[in-house]
């Protein structure tokens, strides 16, 4: 390990976190909140950190491990320097319940500790939702799209922090893939915004809301989330953004490039629209007799299965209260995530349906042992190395969550609750199931453990598992 | 430039380190695995895992748009046929590796009916690298036109030079030497001499020729007080087939010494000059036997790295001057170096630099735009410029003797390949269209009408 790189690289990322600050602060300046003393200080303590980052170390040599551990660096110090604001305006008391709203933030979970979240100042509602765009696509990705990538390695970093189990680059050079990446990102957003103002929803919630969206997160300055917004039109916008930012984002590079072939080939995006589709047309029809009218009951299932499928976890219904059938499906969707390189979470349709024809060809196989099989995606077979790591990287996954489930079941709260909190906080989505965690409550009155534990589920989804396992591995400590 | 490799070898891997520090925009394209994962993980480029023949690949990797294709897979077949089809769908230029022997007599062919822009060959490039090395150890600096059949070469005029204080026209008259002295660097001052200049001890000078020319002057203006006579080869694989031969032309004795019996036949048809020996090299009492001592120049040319250092070593021991040494994996070389031997040649690395002199030489030309200009290098410190051109009809130069043609002072007119012939040129030699021109000047061209006034 060279902790001296580390140390250089990450400080030098902590530069992007003192001006990520600065729209907050200008929020703050517009409104006259009061809360740009706290902003201030905070991008004071990200300066102060980034001083390492002027001395360039002598032996520059990186290896994966390296990259590994900048990025899980680089996230927790953003989560905790990033939760200061909340703490220091003293809206939110204890630090520990900052730090889970800001990890929910940049993580893109959306889940919240807050009670009563229109009473917070406007500055941190925009702050909150702001690390929500940020960490959609990635905080060293901006550092990159930035910084000129010749110091470092940043295959390692980016491989780290890009959701998804492949990793496709548009240029061959990472600097420009993250800058077009970028730019289709803040360019979806924009659009999203404008048709919000369209909708007649203010300036500041289309801006907040078209974060939340983008980056899948789910923060709403509301406390029914959307569904205090009565207007078809923004439901039906925020939930078709919801799954266009839940689709790989190489798939609108190819349309920019005008190579519609390729995206029609693209069999994760077909599976991804299919689930959508088929999830929808169930949960519609089981809600049917709650909702008067077809229409309604349309518009509710789309949302939801919209808001879970990509991870999102915004909420125009109370799916809590629905029948058990619609319930289960919307548990089993947030399993599976958006599509791989996108601002989802979750397993990732890519790798969903891996597992599920790796499972198909095993059953096959029992049946006519000799018989040779191959696991194809987009018509290109999928060797057995890459097989095996989605099937480890599910294995990681279901025994990361039961690990965080035997704690959180400390806390003497009911099965049902501490599983669907594991689950919603580990795919990053934001809302559970049962009266505590659903879409109308909140992991307020969870214990400070349980909220640490979360805390690192989040971190531990976002950042696919293994950066954030790497920390648990005692040999990585030892030089 | 948008360059794009295929096949990660070593050469491949060096290629694409190298672009990549440069700053062109490098895609490779491999058909393993392990090998896009890796060199993905390692340098920031475009991978892209798959056969190089396979038109989505290609167009995947944006060879409509690429500006060179190299293709360095092992099969030279393979080769060719990437660079065809990558040629075929719009790619500007491209370079293969062909290194199979039987190919060698019709490279010129290949290049030609194929439109293939480069071949290389690495383990004719290392014999010629070593040939160079035992020819003249004191040239400083050598650069190729005419795809190889012409060089420019550097030297420095000693005291005792018989080159020293006569007029060039002189010296060219009196020695009989085929060469052109094309650019001299005196007092840090760079002068593109007529025949009435006179060198003078302590000036650095750039002579045009053929390489066997360039010898022969080596030779007879005694640049090298150590000519080397005979050398003693072992190993005799393709290197030393290729090196036997060049050393052979100039009239150096070659024995080789190789293991294995067809081999030994095969190099005895092939090179009936030399003298092939069939027993082990790295056996002490047959360097003995086959007079180690008597030899001025040594070359371990196995295919095992350890093998060759350590017969190296007993070569250096038993008083051999020039001593040449093959490696071929490059991680230890910094600690071979501080043994006591004298040169270490790597194939791969050779092979590399070579068409890394091409791209740099491809990227100076892109900068003017231009489908005159075939090579250029930026010489003497950069203070002049090296051109080849190829002619395209031109009344004001084709077919008007040289003498007749009223050039610029700051120019000279170096080397005209004609096919391949070299001519040297004098006052009664005529530029053709389809000629190769080498010009040197310190100024700038464009165009091959701008030598003249």
């Amino acid at each position: 390990m060279n902790f001296k790189m580390i140390g250089y690289l990450t400080a030098k990322i902590m530069l992007i976190g003192a001006a990520m600050l600065v729209p907050p602060l200008i929020v703050s300046f517009i409104y006259h909140d009061g809360c740009h003393i706290p902003f201030l200080i905070t991008i004071a303590v990200f300066l102060l950190l980034s001083i390492p980052g002027f001395i360039k170390p002598k032996k520059t040599h990186m290896f994966a491990k390296d990259g590994l551990m900048i990025v899980v660096l680089a996230w927790i110090v953003f989560s905790a320097v990033g939760a200061l604001p909340f703490y220091l305006s003293r809206e939110i008391p204890s630090y520990i319940d900052c730090l889970f709203e800001t990890v929910s933030g940049f993580t893109t979970t959306g889940s919240s500790i807050l009670t009563e979240v229109e009473h917070i100042s406007k500055s941190l509602l925009f702050w909150r939702s702001f690390t929500h765009w940020i960490g959609g696509m990635g905080v060293l990705v901006f550092a990159m799209a930035i910084f000129s990538g010749k110091d470092a390695k940043t295959t390692h970093i980016m491989r780290a922090e890009m959701p998804g189990p492949t990793l496709g680059k548009l240029a061959s050079k990472w600097q420009f893939s993250v800058r077009i990446l970028y730019g289709m990102y803040a360019f979806l957003t924009f659009v999203e915004f404008i048709m919000l103002l369209f909708g007649g929803m203010n300036v500041f919630d289309s801006l907040v809301h078209s974060f939340g969206t983008a980056g899948t997160g789910g923060f709403s300055v509301k406390n029914i989330s959307i569904g205090y917004y009565k207007s078809p039109y923004i439901q039906y916008t925020i939930a078709v953004f919801m799954m266009l930012f839940g689709i790989n984002f190489n798939i609108y590079y190819l349309l920019l490039v005008k190579k519609f072939q390729k995206v029609k080939a693209n069999s994760e995006l077909k599976t991804y629209l299919t689930i959508i589709v088929v999830a929808t047309v169930v949960i519609m029809l089981n809600i049917y007799k709650i909702y008067n009218g077809f229409e309604m009951a349309l518009r509710q299932a789309f949302f939801q299965v919209a808001s879970t499928v990509t991870t999102t976890g915004y909420a125009t219904a109370n799916f809590d209260l629905w029948p058990q059938l619609s319930r289960t499906i919307i548990f089993i969707l947030m399993f599976v995530g958006g599509c791989a390189g996108s601002t989802g979470g979750g397993l990732k349709v890519l790798r969903v349906s891996v597992l599920v024809k790796s499972a198909l060809s095993a059953v096959r196989k029992s049946v006519s042992p000799k018989r040779v099989l191959t696991i194809k995606n987009d018509g290109r077979t999928i060797d057995g190395n890459e097989v095996e790591g989605v099937v480890t990287y599910f294995v990681c996954y279901v025994v990361f969550m039961f690990a965080s489930l035997i704690v959180l079941s400390l806390d003497s709260i009911d099965l049902e609750t501490a599983l669907t909190a594991v689950v919603t906080t580990i795919n990053n989505i934001g809302p559970g199931l049962g009266k505590m965690i659903g879409p109308a409550g909140n992991f307020h009155d969870m214990s400070v453990l349980s909220k640490i534990v979360l805390s690192i589920d989040m971190l531990a989804g976002r950042l696919e598992l293994y950066p954030v396992l790497m920390l648990f591995m005692p040999e990585i400590w030892k030089r | 430039m948008k360059i794009i490799i295929i096949g990660g070898g070593k050469v491949g891997r060096t290629l694409v380190r190298n672009l990549n520090d440069e700053g062109h925009d490098v895609v490779l394209i491999d058909i393993k695995s392990a090998v896009v994962d890796a060199v993905g993980d390692a340098y920031d480029v475009m991978c892209i895992e798959g056969s190089g023949t396979d038109i989505t690949v290609l167009e995947e990797a944006g060879v409509r748009t690429a500006d060179l294709i190299i293709a360095v897979t092992e099969k030279d077949e393979h080769n060719v046929l990437c660079g065809i089809m990558a040629k075929k769908m719009g790619a500007g230029r491209c370079v293969a590796r062909v290194r199979n022997p039987e190919y060698y007599h019709q490279l010129q062919f290949m290049r030609d009916v194929l439109d293939i822009n480069m071949i290389v060959n690495p383990e004719y490039l290392a014999a010629n690298e070593i040939s160079r090395i035992l020819r003249f150890p004191a040239a400083m600096h050598i650069e190729t036109f005419a795809k190889g059949r012409i060089e420019l070469v550097e030297f420095k005029i000693d005291k005792d030079s018989p080159m020293a204080d006569i007029p060039l026209f002189k010296l060219y008259s009196d020695h009989k030497v085929r060469i052109l002295v094309c650019a001299v660097m005196r007092d840090n001052e760079v002068i593109i001499p007529k025949g009435d200049f006179i060198l003078h001890a302590g000036d650095r000078i750039y002579v045009t020729s053929t390489h066997i020319d360039i010898a022969k002057f080596i030779n007879k203006m005694h640049v090298d007080n150590q000519r080397v006579k005979s050398t003693l080869i072992i190993g005799g694989g393709r290197i030393s087939f290729y090196l036997a031969r060049m050393l052979g032309e100039l009239g150096i004795k070659v024995k080789i010494i190789e293991q294995d019996m067809d081999k030994c036949n095969k190099l005895t048809d092939m090179l009936p000059k030399a003298s092939i020996i069939c027993a082990d090299g790295t056996d002490r009492d047959v360097l003995i036997e086959e007079g180690i001592d008597s030899v001025d120049s040594f070359v371990s040319l196995t295919g095992i790295d350890e093998e060759n250092i350590i017969v190296s070593m007993y070569a250096k021991q038993n008083g051999i001057n020039k001593v040449i040494t093959k490696i071929n994996r490059l991680s230890f070389m910094d600690i071979v170096e501080g043994m006591g031997i004298d040169s270490l040649v790597t194939p791969k690395d050779i092979t590399a630099d070579v068409i890394l002199g091409y791209v740099r030489a491809m990227d100076n030309i892109s900068k003017i735009a231009n489908n005159e200009i075939r090579t250029l290098y930026r010489i003497v410190g950069n203070n002049a410029e090296a051109i080849e051109f190829r002619v395209y009809e031109n009344p004001d130069i084709v077919g008007i003797p040289l003498k007749d043609l009223r050039i610029k002072q700051n120019v000279i007119i170096a080397a005209v390949a004609k096919g391949n012939k070299i001519v040297i040129p004098s006052g009664n030699t005529v530029i053709d269209v389809g000629d190769h021109v080498i010009v040197v000047t310190t100024g700038h061209l464009k165009h091959l009408n701008e030598i003249l006034l």
